[in-house]
């Protein structure tokens, strides 16, 4: 066994939970190897990480790993994040959710959770799409994309995930595709270790919801046209607006700091306390 | 005549949702709900249905959207499960408090948790008391002629008020079945245009959705009340009204062999055709039992109830929701107490079964008979028994 594969069996709940309930090529397996790489190279403990995830596909992934973990409701996995990180702040939070989860029917928490800036890691698996639903729209299906919900294609402008971590107030934001797994691991442990709220958005294929509906070939093609469209950062900062039209801007789009919620909490409980 | 064509139950509801004509639909998908809102969602889009599809992002949001929808005067109709449906149920008590005649598709799912898909009736028994009318249907047939009754039903004048059609998710909601649709004339006789008594209109300002203090709370609940119990000589002559039209009659309450039957089934939804085969198995083998299905909900038919079952020894309910730590499943303790002031009142024995998809075959039904027995002759049968555990 290859170490990298040995080094993700470490991790996995094998006796219980398997064989998993992803189509064959989904791109969540990826995230998956990739999240469990970075969690080994920030070298805490699996009972130091708490995996909270909502429903969906994406929200089966904690089921699979050895971290405490918390499968919620559809939409509130911050919510379930928040109260766990303040009852216990020493622990490391890392929710995981969908783009419908994330951006529609939770999409209040997702904005004020970055606002607050509670030190949380929000990573946002984005296939454009309901994946565990049949293939409705979500907020980021593109304009002009078929779903099963827009079977004229849809006819609604998409969210960006990470622009709206940004304006939201999240102080690390970073998006990179499941095609660059090697990047992807060093996103995800940089956004671990960072303080503060922070957002990685995985932009990832369903080939088997999303992409037969638009005729986007198997998951090696997906994955091709994730290879092909990627721009990073630093040089899309040097493009046109239309040169970056239809790419996706990968790296880091935001890293700055700003009061972490649980520490300024912690000192109104010293002054309240100081008072009494 | 009309023919019958096999195909799946979802989309025989979204065909009378079609043909009913409404103007808006707002829903989030959740399954077992699917299927109709993607059905819907392309009538709507390819033209056959002049409708607004109204996209949202939740069932909070969806059934807010309804309320909105129905009050400015349109014909609407939602649909959803399970969680969807615990998500939305703020808005729910608030539809029927408006007087706002939105009928909505409820395809039963248990609630979470543990997480399943499957079904039970744990959803609906969440909104027992939401002041909706609430049916249940039993085959793919019963799904789409309740669903166009309701409409008429729900926006009778001598009623408006919300209507849900409850229909077992995947056991009927994803089945292939033999159903006999209506033409689009007929339905429009049967079902005209939506006339509102009440509609957000700029030329008649109203209010809706006022504040309501101590002093007029109470009296506001009773009206409600009185309203809710009223409907149900209206759903009566409208069912009579389909039933002329169709052949096919719906009562508040159904028997099968109930004659001469010392012990009754009491079953509600899809599970009372389980229920009929396996009484015609012990019927053959010279058992008197029968069946009394529970059709309409709320208002609870109480009289129709009673003639039911009067006469017979033992009703054996089958509850598909828990009250933990309560008195007994939902329908049980709805039923003990509607014969708590009879003399020679039928014994209730209460099964919970059938909880998030467990299987309940004939064989089961023959099962819970002998163990109600057992309870009978030891005299153990207050509260209620969870049947089928694996120990
Ligand atoms: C309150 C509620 N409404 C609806 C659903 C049904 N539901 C389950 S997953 C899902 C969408 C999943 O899409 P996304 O979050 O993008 O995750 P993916 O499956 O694509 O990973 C929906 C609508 C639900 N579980 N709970
Ligand atoms: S439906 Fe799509 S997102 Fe879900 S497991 Fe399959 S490929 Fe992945």
């Amino acid at each position: 066994m290859p170490e990298y594969t040995r080094l993700i069996h470490n991790y996995l709940r094998h006796d219980k939970k398997f064989p998993h309930v992803w189509c064959p090529g989904c791109g969540n397996g990826i995230l998956l190897g990739s999240l469990i790489r970075a969690i080994d190279k920030t070298g805490l403990s699996k009972d130091d990480i708490v995996l909270v995830s909502g429903i969906g596909c994406s929200g089966r992934l904690p089921v699979y790993v050895d971290f405490n973990t918390l499968h919620t409701t559809h939409g509130r996995a911050l919510t379930y994040a928040t109260g766990v990180k303040l009852a216990k702040p020493s622990l490391n939070v890392i929710t995981i959710m969908g783009d419908g989860d994330s951006m529609a029917i939770g999409g209040n928490h997702f904005i004020h959770a970055a606002r607050r800036n509670i030190d949380i890691t929000a990573i946002i698996l984005n296939n454009s799409i309901y994946g565990m639903t049949g293939g409705q729209y979500s907020p980021t299906t593109p304009y002009g994309m078929r779903a099963s919900t827009a079977v004229y294609n849809s006819i609604e402008q998409a969210f960006k995930i990470s622009e709206l971590a940004v304006t939201a107030g999240a102080v690390f934001v970073g998006r990179q595709t499941v095609y660059n797994a090697k990047l992807l691991d060093n996103l995800i442990e940089k956004a671990i270790l960072k303080k503060g709220f922070s957002v990685v958005e995985v932009v990832t294929h369903c080939h088997v919801q999303y992409g037969r509906q638009n005729k986007l070939g198997s998951a090696v093609d997906m994955l091709k046209w994730q290879r092909d469209n990627s721009i990073p950062v630093e040089k899309a900062a040097k493009m046109s607006p239309e040169e970056l039209k239809d790419k996706i801007i990968t790296g880091i789009l935001v890293d700055k700091d700003l009061p972490v919620y649980e520490e300024e909490y912690e000192k109104v409980r010293e002054r309240a306390k100081g008072l009494a | 005549m009309p023919k019958r064509v096999g195909m799946e139950v979802s989309i025989a509801a979204s065909e009378a949702v079609r043909l009913a004509n409404v103007d808006a639909i707002a829903a989030y998908p959740i399954t077992p709900q699917t299927h109709i809102v993607e059905h819907l969602s392309e009538f709507v889009a390819n033209g056959e249905l002049d409708a607004e599809f109204i996209p949202v992002e939740s069932e909070h949001s969806a059934m807010s959207v309804c309320c909105g929808t129905s009050a400015a005067g349109a014909r609407t109709f939602t649909c959803t499960s399970s969680q969807g449906l615990a998500l939305m149920s703020e808005i729910v008590f608030i539809a029927s408090a408006m007087q706002l005649p939105i009928v909505m598709i409820l395809a039963n799912r248990s609630l979470s948790g543990p997480l399943s898909i499957w079904n039970d009736h744990t959803d609906v028994m969440l909104v027992r008391d939401c002041g909706w009318i609430q049916c249940f249907g039993e085959n793919g047939q019963e799904i789409f002629d309740l669903t166009l009754c309701a409409f008429k039903i729900a926006e009778d004048h001598r009623v408006i008020l919300p209507f849900i059609v409850n229909m077992d998710g995947f056991i009927l909601s994803h089945v292939i079945e033999p159903v006999e649709l209506l033409d689009q004339e007929t339905v429009d006789k049967f079902l005209p245009v939506y006339k509102p008594v009440y509609r957000l209109d700029p030329d008649n300002p109203v209010t809706m959705g006022a504040f309501a203090m101590p002093d007029l709370y109470t009296e506001t609940k009773k009206a409600q009340d009185e309203r809710l119990k009223a409907s149900k000589p209206v759903i009566e002559e409208i069912w009579k009204e389909f039933g002329d039209l169709t052949g096919r009659y719906y009562s508040p309450i159904e028997t099968y062999k109930a004659e001469g039957a010392k012990t009754l089934f009491v079953t509600m939804g899809g599970f009372s055709e389980t229920a009929s085969t396996a009484v015609d198995m012990m019927r053959e083998e010279g058992e008197p039992v029968g069946l009394c299905k529970i059709r309409l909900w709320r208002p609870f038919p109480f009289e129709d109830f009673w003639k039911a079952v009067k006469g017979v020894d033992t009703l054996i309910v089958i509850d598909r929701a828990t009250s933990y730590g309560g008195p007994g499943g939902p329908v049980a303790s709805e039923l003990r107490s509607a014969l708590y002031t009879w003399e020679d009142a039928p014994k209730v024995v209460d099964f919970i079964a059938g909880l998030a998809g467990r299987d309940v075959a004939p064989g089961d039904y023959k099962k819970m008979y002998q163990r109600a027995q057992q309870r009978i002759a030891s005299g153990d049968i207050a509260g209620y028994e969870i049947y089928g555990v694996r120990e």
